[in-house]
């Protein structure tokens, strides 16, 4: 990639939610803010642009990352996971967002898209975490509704019911 | 049990089925206001702001930034002054108050100026480019300080900052004092804190110069009282201000209430840049500039007898609002006053509250709003009263509160507490919170010299605010003279659309409340459908749907008021298909059942109609009504309970509809090392009434000790002497995780408030009243401190737990590798 | 909360990189995970004029082991690090001290390098090799050179790097026999800086107390081995000596007890380690 311009736009592209997205940015646009605004992904959400509310996490090449922390030249090529991969079908939601549904792990919904795309990344990468380590992938989130107590009892059920079977 | 007859008696309500809400927002499908597309052309915000908690604006240079390519338009205060009149308050003292500063600033975070540009990018590019000369001024920031006669005068029209002094008396207390035992005083001090959504305030402003009417979308949460305030700033009538909120909206705890003045804000820079006008505060902007809790010194004595029986109490309150006392400020100071008690039956007592203004971010509503500030000197005092008297502090709270023959109680200051049994449920919440086996616990503990606390407290929790409260600021002859204010309208309407399919609409407008859950259970149980069957709409468009001042979600009205409204509402339409129903199947109106989408005559299941079918003949076939029959195809009510009346001369007031009842224990360790607080149990026991779904109940009780928590431990807007914000940022306003967090143990008793239509009252900010004195209580016994600050850093425990520091022997520290390899 | 304009490069070599970095002067920056410098960007804290994006530099991307120790490439992402085979074994303190870098979803980005880089008093990983003393790796198109962790670090966020100097990689030495080690820190929340931060590393001979979140940057010092008399006194020296900071979160004061009693803490951990 040559050096790029800051004063303008330029194609970004890269695979979201397993399809091929492309779209134009200035080096500076936030990630965040390239799928919000340029493509129209407005699942992630956006709390703090300081990386600490983790609303805005995203799957970058397997690994969830906060996306107002990543710029979007920096992903060109790479495969982004957002909540709006998570569906079972389009309309269907997975196990993990069946559990949310079932234990009412979201009153808002806003922190809620960050949290699915952490929690599923774990349960995918380490079906038999731990409650610690459950706790610790959830530390990386801020709710202010749930006081986290359903939200950590929808992630239990859901890895309960997932433990066994193959994952997104 | 109450919460069993609901559910008995009907198929949904008391249920805690799957949410309506849910699938859309797990799907990132929401609509929340940032994610609703914007007309082409829209203009995008950035506010600058005050870097100066104190200052005067000699010169703005906007020309370099004008100049920049993508920018149309940078105003000042001056521009949008042209174009508004001041925010209209509670008090005349509210002074000449903008939502942006005209000359002088106030604090820190205040706008200044506003770049409107093509994308937000630019438009914060455009706010480097702008100059800004100030003069600084000397700041005020503690609010005693703010009191002194020759403190700086934050607003030079005003004689001082003391914007409000009222005392009240009522009962005998000079003489409850002169004869009592003892007196017990207490002084503490409440930090600011802010409840912080994720969401930020957001908001999309139209004007049309045709009409000259304003067309804004904001995820304003009310009270829709704000919106004549709104109209008057942007000097329309009512009726040209279209205030609309998007159907998501990411948590607000009361404080989406704050974002009115940048509603005026933006809707003045769309007027004035001819175009419409986006604006989506971000967190450093939120966290400086958004609105919060106000502060509170309070002085509280206490008549006590012998045996910790409290006779009188005595209050001395200086609140905290910040720079400018923003509407519906100084309501923080005022909704508790029918319940300045709390839980306790005490005849006697005298109330000073005084209003001060400081150099910090003006407050407003947030989560408990009033009760924290209240329930935290009330609550610490009676431990200070159990440690003085040598009495067990659950001894002193029971020895106090309100007998269950007691009820309806009329408190000593005018409020009504409707319901309860506080007795029943303090005994239940000890033997089922296992108080026995904490007692043992810390006995082992300290056996082992650890640090073991248990602490209570018991609340009195207000909701569905009397619209009339807050003028227990004013005198009864200056109420007289403004016009007397009441009650609490709460508004519903059911519609039957030509397929016979039901719709609700209220004017509440919720944050992630699950609204429209609970109202498809009410209507459909009332109509023997599916709750699927019924759509909800709970945000507002001012235009289109029935709403008052008293709309919104603020005070916990939603079960109380606004789902026994849908509840009134869908009852009375039910009555009209009843009848219509009659005349086609031939049989008496009360003879008409509704169950699994059909209507048909009671025992007799085949003489039948299909809901559907009845409920959407007066579309198709109006004719056919039976005689003296009006159409049926909406229902709208307005309800307000007939006991929210205005202050009276004596200045007493039922300040809240319904009181629920909250009783907390919280056991917790402190760390010996670090000085760490790792809570052991903490249960909650709460009697809101039945509830309408007990998993959203769960929700609101785990969500509002969350913030308590937060308020206890980590939560506070800190400014430096000079009014620099030193929390300005998510790294620094300490938000609990899941980590920081435990599980309470939540209980629950079922006493129905006879005033509300479904016997509910509000349950979704007790424990931001009672969870941050509790924590306080449990550690004060942990530690045997007398005085408790929060939030309760380990740090400023730091004297008592390691006592006083040796000096060491002086020695200069030799940097970099030598001092390595010593 | 929008970054200003920059360019951006993303050159595939370490030289395309390195002659960027000469030719900018003190204007352009290099990007690593970007866990430190976006929050800077987005608050406009720094407005470089070209981002130098080291990530696509396949030669940076290695850890290797070599010569006694672990050496971690420019472009190893903590979570990489984190998930290296076998690390507890080869340096425990690494995999101990790594947990408390940020969360995972930062650890997904940030890279090793760039904590060194950024040299935050309260960072774990500067104190990890300070502890450890380990060595940065510096090039610039002139030259290579290799700093000792303890002449790195010279206060806060500032480092003995010069401005066309990237750190190529950080070797840690790995474990040896009978050492023992231990990572204990004091945040208020999960997840958060270190108020103070304990590496302790006891081996035969001796014992090492690394302190970090207290002063400017991290220290290290010999301590009397756990359970001789001396330690509390060299304890309450090295409290004193590293004249605490006092912050929003923590007074001085009680920075300077944790030292006295985390930290003996830790190196008692280490000495049980070890056995
Ligand atoms: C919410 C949150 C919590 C965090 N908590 C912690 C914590 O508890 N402890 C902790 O230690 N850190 C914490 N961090 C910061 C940590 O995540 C960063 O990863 C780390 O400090 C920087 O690494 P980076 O690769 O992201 O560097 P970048 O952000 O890319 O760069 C940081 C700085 O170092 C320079 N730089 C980077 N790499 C090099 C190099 N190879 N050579 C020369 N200069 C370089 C950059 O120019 C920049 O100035 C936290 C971050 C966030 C967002
Ligand atoms: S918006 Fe990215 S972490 Fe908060
Ligand atoms: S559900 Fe509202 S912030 Fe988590």
């Amino acid at each position: 990639m040559p050096r790029l311009n800051g004063e303008r736009r330029h194609r970004i592209a890269f695979t979201l939610d397993g399809k091929p997205v492309s779209g134009e940015a200035e080096p500076r646009l936030l990630l965040s803010d390239f799928l919000r605004h340029v493509i129209g992904e407005t699942g992630t959400h956006v709390g703090c642009e300081q990386g600490i509310c983790g609303a805005c996490t995203v799957e970058i090449d397997g690994r969830p990352s906060r996306s107002c922390l990543t710029l979007a030249v920096q992903v060109e090529g790479a495969e982004i996971r957002t909540v709006a991969g998570l569906a079972a079908g389009p309309e269907t939601l997975c196990v993990l967002q069946e559990a949310f549904r079932a234990r009412h792990g979201l009153q808002c919904g806003f922190c809620t898209g960050g949290i699915l795309v952490s929690l599923n990344a774990l349960f995918r990468d380490k079906p038999e975490a731990s409650e610690a380590e459950i706790r610790e992938v959830l530390s990386g989130h801020l709710c202010r509704c749930t006081g986290y107590v359903s939200i950590m009892e929808a992630a239990l059920a859901a890895q309960k019911r997932l433990s066994g079977k193959t994952h997104a | 049990m109450e919460a069993k007859k609901v559910e008995d008696k009907s198929p949904w309500l008391g249920r805690s089925i799957g949410r309506l809400e849910d699938k859309a927002l797990l799907l990132g499908r929401g609509r929340f206001i940032d994610d609703l597309g914007a007309p082409p052309g829209t203009l995008e915000a950035a506010i600058l702001r005050s870097p100066h908690a104190h200052a005067r604006i000699d010169r703005i240079e906007t020309a370099r930034a004008r100049a920049l390519p993508g920018v149309t338009a940078v105003l000042t205060g001056k521009d949008i002054e042209a174009l508004t009149a001041p925010l209209l308050g509670v008090l005349k003292a509210a002074a000449h108050s903008f939502p942006i500063a005209i000359d002088r600033v106030l604090y820190v975070g205040e706008p200044v100026a506003i770049a409107l540009a093509t994308d937000r990018y630019i438009a914060e590019d455009a706010l480097d480019l702008i100059e800004v000369v100030y003069e600084a001024l000397p700041p005020v920031i503690d609010p005693r300080a703010a009191l002194l006669a020759d403190a700086p005068l934050l607003h030079p029209g005003l004689a001082s900052n003391l914007v409000s002094d009222r005392s009240f008396r009522y009962g005998d207390p000079e003489s409850a004092f002169a004869q009592a035992a003892f007196r017990v005083a207490i002084d503490t001090r409440y930090p600011r804190n802010a409840a912080t959504p994720i969401e930020t305030y957001g908001v999309l402003a139209d004007y049309d110069p045709g009409a000259d009417a304003y067309d804004v979308l904001s995820n304003f949460q009310g009270p829709f009282s704000l919106h004549p305030v709104i109209a008057k700033a942007l000097k329309v009538p009512g009726n040209r201000l279209r205030l609309r909120s998007p159907p998501d909206c990411g948590g607000s705890f009361g404080v989406k209430e704050g974002v009115f003045p940048y509603i005026v804000l933006i809707a003045a820079a769309a007027r004035a840049a001819g175009r419409t006008v986006k604006w989506i505060e971000d967190r450093l902007e939120h966290l400086a500039a958004s609105s919060c809790a106000t502060g509170r010194l309070t002085h509280l004595e206490a008549a006590v007898t012998g045996e910790g029986r409290i006779l009188a109490l005595d209050w001395d309150q200086i609140e905290d609002v910040g720079a400018t006392l923003r509407a519906p400020e100084p309501a923080t100071l005022y909704r508790m006053h029918a319940n300045m008690t709390g839980a306790y039956d005490i005849r006697h007592l005298k109330i000073r509250n005084r209003v001060v203004l400081t150099n910090k971010m003006p407050s407003g509503l947030n989560r408990g709003f009033g009760g924290p500030q209240v329930y935290f000197p009330l609550e610490r005092l009676m431990q200070r009263i159990a440690r003085k008297l040598g009495l067990d502090p659950l001894a002193v709270i029971r020895r106090n509160l309100i007998a269950k023959e007691a009820f309806p109680y009329r408190t000593a200051t005018g409020g009504f507490l409707d319901s309860g049994d506080y007795q029943g449920a303090v005994a239940a919440a000890l033997e089922e919170g296992g108080i026995e086996e904490l007692y043992r616990r810390r006995e082992e503990a300290r056996a082992e010299g650890r640090l073991y606390g248990i602490g209570f407290a018991a609340v009195v929790e207000p909701s569905v605010s009397n619209m009339g409260y807050i003028t227990t600021v004013l005198t009864a002859e200056e109420r007289r003279r403004a016009g007397q204010k009441s009650g609490a309208q709460a508004t519903a309407t059911v519609a039957i659309d030509p397929l016979g399919a039901l719709t609700v609409k209220v004017a509440s407008v919720p944050q992630g409340q699950g609204h429209r859950t609970v109202l498809s259970q009410i209507v459909a149980d009332i109509f023997g459908l599916e709750p699927e069957a019924v759509s909800v709409r709970a945000d507002l468009d001012t235009a289109k749907d029935g709403w008052s001042i008293a709309s919104g979600n603020y005070s916990s009205r939603f079960a109380p008021a606004v789902a026994g409204a849908a509840f009134l509402a869908a009852s009375r339409l039910r009555a009209r298909l009843q009848r219509i129903a009659a005349s086609q199947l031939n049989v008496a109106a009360d003879e008409i059942v509704f169950a699994e989408g059909r209507v048909s005559a009671r025992g007799n299941p085949e003489n039948a109609l299909s809901f559907s079918r009845l409920a959407a003949s007066p579309h198709w076939a109006p004719q056919s009504l039976p005689q003296g029959e009006e159409s049926a195809l909406s229902e709208t009510v307005f309800w307000t309970p007939p006991q929210l009346a205005p202050p009276n001369d004596k200045d007493e007031i039922n300040s809240s509809l319904c009181y629920g009842f909250i009783f907390d224990i919280c056991a917790l360790e402190v760390d010996r090392v670090t000085g760490e607080l790792r809570i052991d149990r903490y249960v909650s026991m709460h009697d809101c009434g039945p509830l309408l779904h007990p998993a959203m109940v769960a929700g609101q009780v785990n969500g509002g000790f969350a913030h308590g928590l937060g308020a206890a431990l980590f939560e506070e807007q800190v400014y430096d002497g000079e009014g620099n914000l030193l929390t300005g940022t998510f790294a620094d306003y300490l938000i609990p995780t899941v980590k920081e967090v435990p599980a309470p143990m939540v209980l629950h008793r079922h006493t129905p408030s006879p005033l509300t239509p479904l016997g509910a009252k509000g349950v979704g900010e007790g424990n931001a009243m009672s969870t941050p004195v509790t924590i306080a209580n449990a550690a004060a016994d942990a530690l045997g401190l007398d005085e408790v600050t929060l939030p309760l850093q380990p740090s400023t425990l730091a004297p008592r737990l390691y006592g006083p520091e040796r000096r060491r022997k002086e020695k200069t520290l030799a940097r970099g590798r030598d001092a390595v390899r010593e | 909360m929008k970054p200003p304009r920059f360019d951006y490069f993303a050159p595939q070599s370490s030289a395309e990189a390195l002659a960027a970095l000469a030719e900018e002067g003190g204007e352009a920056f290099i990007l690593a995970g970007g866990q430190s410098l976006l929050p800077l960007l987005t608050m406009r804290l720094a407005r470089p004029r070209l981002l130098i994006d080291i990530m696509r530099i396949e030669e940076w991307r290695e850890i290797r082991l070599e010569g006694g120790a672990i050496r971690i490439g420019a472009g190893v992402r903590q979570a990489e690090l984190e998930s290296f085979p076998g690390l507890a074994r080869h340096q425990p303190l690494l995999a101990l001290a790594l947990p408390f870098v940020g969360h995972p979803q930062t650890r997904s980005r940030g890279t090793v390098c760039g904590s060194i880089a950024f040299a935050d008093p309260s960072a774990e990983l500067p104190l990890a090799l300070l502890a450890l003393e380990g060595q940065v790796h510096l090039r610039s198109r002139q030259r290579a050179r290799s700093l000792a962790a303890a002449d790195f670090f010279t206060g806060t966020m500032a480092s003995a790097r010069a401005e066309d100097e990237v750190i190529e990689a950080v070797s840690f030495p790995v474990a040896g026999e009978g050492c023992g080690y231990a990572f204990r820190e004091v945040t208020r929340r999960g997840g958060d800086f270190a108020i103070a931060a304990f590496a302790a590393f006891v081996d035969e001979r001796s014992a090492r107390l690394g302190v970090g979140g207290v002063a400017d940057r991290p220290f290290l010092r010999f301590m009397p081995r756990p359970g001789t008399k001396d330690l509390d006194e060299a304890l309450d020296a090295f409290a004193f000596d590293l004249e605490a900071r006092e912050d929003l979160h923590a007074s001085a004061r009680y920075r300077r007890e944790l030292v006295r009693r985390l930290g003996r803490l830790a190196l008692e951990e280490a000495e049980r380690c070890r056995a």
